[in-house]
C-alpha cells in the first residue's frame, strides 16, 4: 500500500497540495517537506481518487518505461515475421540449388547463400516461427503445470506439500538441458515442435511451480481470505477465485522472464541435432551448419545467431520491463 | 549445526532416490536395442543375446534393473560399456575437465559479476551503471555456443590470442576461452544480483550508522555494504555450478573439449544407457550438494542465521 501513496504523492507533487490545512498554531514548528519523509505520502494521499489496482498501477508504470515499448515493438516485428514471413521474403527457404554453393550477396539475396545454396535471408525470417511457436507454448504449459502444481502444495499444505515439494526438489536437482537430451533422442528424426515443446515444459516447470507457492502461501491467511472462509466459500473456490488472482503477479513475472531462455534451449537442442527436424527452418540447425564454414564465411553465422539474440534480448527487455511494473519490490530507476 | 546439517542429509536421500529413478527411467525409454545392435548385419545368436542380456540385468523388469543399478553405485561397480570399458573409468575420466572448466567459470562470473555489480549498485544510475545493464542485456540474450563461436572466431582464429579448440587434457590457457563463454550468461545474472543488492543494502539504516561513526567509506564498503548484499548472490552461484557443468555440455561441443558433455553425447550416440546415467547421477549429486553447501555459508556471511531452533 505504502507504494500507492507514495507513487500518489510523487505523480502529483507537493504543490497540488499547500501546506493551508497544517493548524496556523503549529507553523512555526519545523515541518518537512511532504515529499521527504515517508508519512508525508500519506498526508497527501488523495482519497477521493479512485482505488487503483495492481493492473492498472502496472500499466501506468509500464507506459512512462521507454524499455519496454523498445521491447513491445521488437516483439510484435518478430510476432508478426513468425506469423506472415511470406511478407518478408519471397524466396523459399528450403528450395536450395547446389550450383548456389556459399554464393555471396546479390540483389533480391541480402545475405547470400549458405553450403546447401539455400537463401540464407529466407531461412532466418523462416526459422523465426519455430523459436517463437516454442517458446510461447513452452512458457504456457510449464508455467501452467508449475502454477497448479506450486498453488496445491502452498494452499493445501500438510502431505500434499510434503509429497510436491520432495517433487519440485527432484526436478530442481536435474539440469534441464541434461534431461531435454536425454528425452529427446527417444523422438530422434519424429521431433515435432509439440514434442520439443512437451520435453521443455515438462522439466522447466519447477522454477514457476516455487514462485507460485510462495505466492498462494503469503495470500492464503490474508483477512479476505478468513472472511471467505467464513462466508461458507468452498475450499477450490477460494483458491481459484481468491488466491490465484492475488497470487499470479510473481507467476506472470516468472514465466516472461522464462520465455527467452526457452527460446535459447530449443536452439541449442537444435543445434546439437536433438531438437527440431531438418524439415523446419530452425537457427539453431543453421547456426549449427554455418559453423563448417566458420573460418571463410563467418558471416553465415552471424546471420541466424544475430535473430536469435535480438529475439530473446526482445522477450528479456520485455520480462524486465514487466517484472519492474509487477514487483512493488523491485528497485525503481 | 550438526543436527540441522544431519536434517538437510535426511532430505536429500528421497530427492537421490527420485532423481535416479527419473533419469533411469527417461534412459530405460531410449529406443533401439544395443545388444542386437551387437551383432551387426549378421545378427547375434539367440543364446548369446540372451547371456549378455541375463548378465546385465536387462532381462528383468524395470524397477529391478534400477535397483541393480542403485546397489552398483553403493559397491561403486558401475558396470561396464558394451565394449568392456569400466563404467566408472568413463566417469572419472570425463569428470576433472569438465569440474576445471566449470570451477574456472565459476570464479570468472564470481569476481567480474561482484565487482562490477559493486561499482554499479554504488553508483545507481551513473554512466558505468547503465554500460553495464546494457551490457549484461545483450550477453543473457546471446546464446551459450553462439558466444562460444564468436570467441573463437574472434580471439582464437583472427587474433589467435588463444588456442581456438582444446582438445584431450587441455591446460588451463585453452579452457581460459571455453570458461568465458561458459560464464558470459550468468555473469549477467551476477551482476544484475549484485547490482540491486548492493543498492538495496547501502539505503539501509546500518550503513548510514556506519558511515556516521567515522568509519571509511574503504570500510563501509566493503564490510557493511559488500557482505551483507552477497546472500542472494551466494544462493545463484551456488546453484549455477550444476547448472554449468550442465552447460557444459554444449560450451565442450564448440570448443572440443573431451569432459562430461563429450562423453555424455557419445554414450547416447552408442546407447549406451549405464554410461548415461551415471554420468547424469554424478552431475545430479554435484548439484545437490553444492545446493547444501550455499545453505552452510549463509551463516558465515550473515551471523543472525542460526541453524539450531
Amino acid at each position: 500500500m505504502t507504494r500507492d501513496h507514495s507513487r500518489a504523492a510523487d505523480s502529483r507533487g507537493p504543490a497540488d497540495k499547500p501546506p493551508s490545512k497544517q493548524p496556523a498554531a503549529r507553523q512555526d514548528h519545523f515541518f518537512a517537506d511532504p515529499d521527504e519523509v515517508v508519512l508525508g505520502a500519506v498526508d497527501t494521499f488523495d482519497e477521493s481518487r479512485p482505488p487503483s489496482s495492481l493492473w492498472s498501477d502496472a500499466w501506468s508504470s509500464l507506459r512512462r518505461q521507454p524499455l519496454f515499448w523498445v521491447a513491445t515493438a521488437l516483439t510484435l516485428l518478430i510476432i508478426v515475421v513468425a506469423l506472415f514471413p511470406g511478407l518478408f521474403s519471397s524466396a523459399d527457404p528450403q528450395y536450395c540449388t547446389l550450383t548456389e554453393h556459399l554464393e555471396k550477396p546479390r540483389a533480391g539475396h541480402p545475405f547470400g547463400f549458405d553450403r546447401q545454396g539455400c537463401d540464407v535471408y529466407s531461412r532466418v525470417v523462416y526459422g523465426a516461427r519455430a523459436s517463437v511457436t516454442v517458446g510461447l507454448l513452452a512458457t504456457l504449459f510449464a508455467s501452467l503445470i508449475g502454477t497448479v502444481i506450486g498453488a496445491t502444495a502452498g494452499y493445501y499444505g500438510g502431505w500434499a506439500d510434503s509429497i510436491l515439494a520432495r517433487l519440485t526438489d527432484i526436478f530442481y536437482a536435474i539440469p534441464v538441458i541434461l534431461a531435454a537430451i536425454v528425452v529427446m533422442q527417444v523422438f530422434r528424426s519424429r521431433a515435432t515442435v509439440f514434442s520439443v515443446v512437451v520435453v521443455i515444459s515438462l522439466f522447466a516447470w519447477v522454477n514457476v511451480a516455487r514462485i507460485a507457492r510462495g505466492a498462494v502461501m503469503g495470500v492464503k491467511n490474508a483477512d479476505f481470505i478468513t472472511a471467505a472462509t467464513a462466508l461458507g466459500v468452498s475450499r477450490f473456490r477460494i483458491l481459484l477465485r481468491h488466491v490465484l488472482p492475488n497470487a499470479v503477479a510473481p507467476i506472470i513475472v516468472t514465466a516472461t522472464t522464462q520465455l527467452g531462455t526457452f527460446i535459447v534451449l530449443e536452439a541449442t537442442l537444435s543445434f546439437l541435432g536433438l531438437g527440431l527436424p531438418s524439415s523446419i527452418v530452425s537457427w539453431g540447425q543453421d547456426i549449427s551448419s554455418a559453423q563448417a564454414n566458420l573460418r571463410t564465411d563467418p558471416a553465415l553465422l552471424f546471420y541466424p545467431a544475430g535473430a536469435l539474440a535480438l529475439t530473446v534480448l526482445a522477450f528479456i527487455m520485455m520480462g524486465d520491463a514487466v517484472r519492474d511494473a509487477l514487483d512493488p519490490k523491485a528497485v525503481r530507476r | 549445526m550438526a543436527k540441522y546439517l544431519g536434517k538437510r542429509l535426511l532430505q536429500l536421500i528421497p530427492v537421490f532416490f527420485g532423481a535416479t529413478l527419473l533419469i533411469y527411467a527417461l534412459v530405460f525409454l531410449m529406443p533401439g536395442d544395443p545388444i542386437a545392435a551387437l551383432g551387426g548385419d549378421r545378427g547375434l545368436n539367440e543364446e548369446v543375446a540372451a547371456r549378455i542380456r541375463a548378465e546385465r540385468h536387462l532381462d528383468q523388469p524395470f524397477l529391478i534393473q534400477y535397483l541393480y543399478y542403485i546397489k552398483g553405485i553403493f559397491t561403486l561397480d558401475l558396470g561396464t560399456t558394451l565394449n568392456a570399458r569400466p563404467v566408472l573409468e568413463v566417469v572419472a575420466n570425463a569428470y576433472p575437465v569438465t569440474v576445471k572448466l566449470a570451477l574456472m567459470a565459476l570464479a570468472i562470473e564470481a569476481v567480474m559479476g561482484v565487482a562490477t555489480g559493486l561499482i554499479a549498485g554504488l553508483r545507481k544510475g551513473g554512466v558505468f551503471d547503465s554500460t553495464f545493464l546494457v551490457v549484461s542485456l545483450v550477453v543473457i540474450a546471446v546464446p551459450t555456443f553462439v558466444m562460444g563461436y564468436v570467441l573463437q572466431f574472434f580471439i582464437g582464429v583472427k587474433l589467435g590470442w588463444l588456442p581456438p579448440t582444446a582438445g584431450t587434457d587441455p591446460g588451463f590457457k585453452s579452457l581460459l576461452m571455453p570458461a568465458c563463454a561458459l560464464a558470459a550468461v550468468s555473469y549477467a545474472y551476477v551482476l544484475r544480483l549484485t547490482r540491486v543488492s548492493v543498492f538495496e543494502t547501502s539505503t539501509a539504516d546500518f550503513v548510514r550508522t556506519a558511515t556516521a561513526k567515522g568509519l571509511t567509506r574503504h570500510r563501509v564498503v566493503s564490510h557493511h555494504i559488500l557482505r551483507n548484499s552477497l546472500i542472494p548472490v551466494v544462493t545463484f552461484l551456488g546453484a549455477d555450478l550444476g547448472a554449468l557443468m550442465g552447460g557444459a555440455v554444449v560450451t565442450e561441443g564448440v570448443f572440443n573439449i573431451h569432459g562430461v558433455g563429450h562423453a555424455l553425447l557419445q554414450a547416447i550416440r552408442q546407447m549406451e544407457p549405464s554410461a548415461v546415467v551415471s554420468l547424469v547421477t554424478v552431475l545430479v549429486m554435484v548439484y545437490m550438494l553444492s545446493n547444501l553447501l550455499v545453505d552452510l555459508l549463509y551463516a558465515a556471511l550473515d551471523p543472525r542465521i542460526r541453524y539450531d531452533s
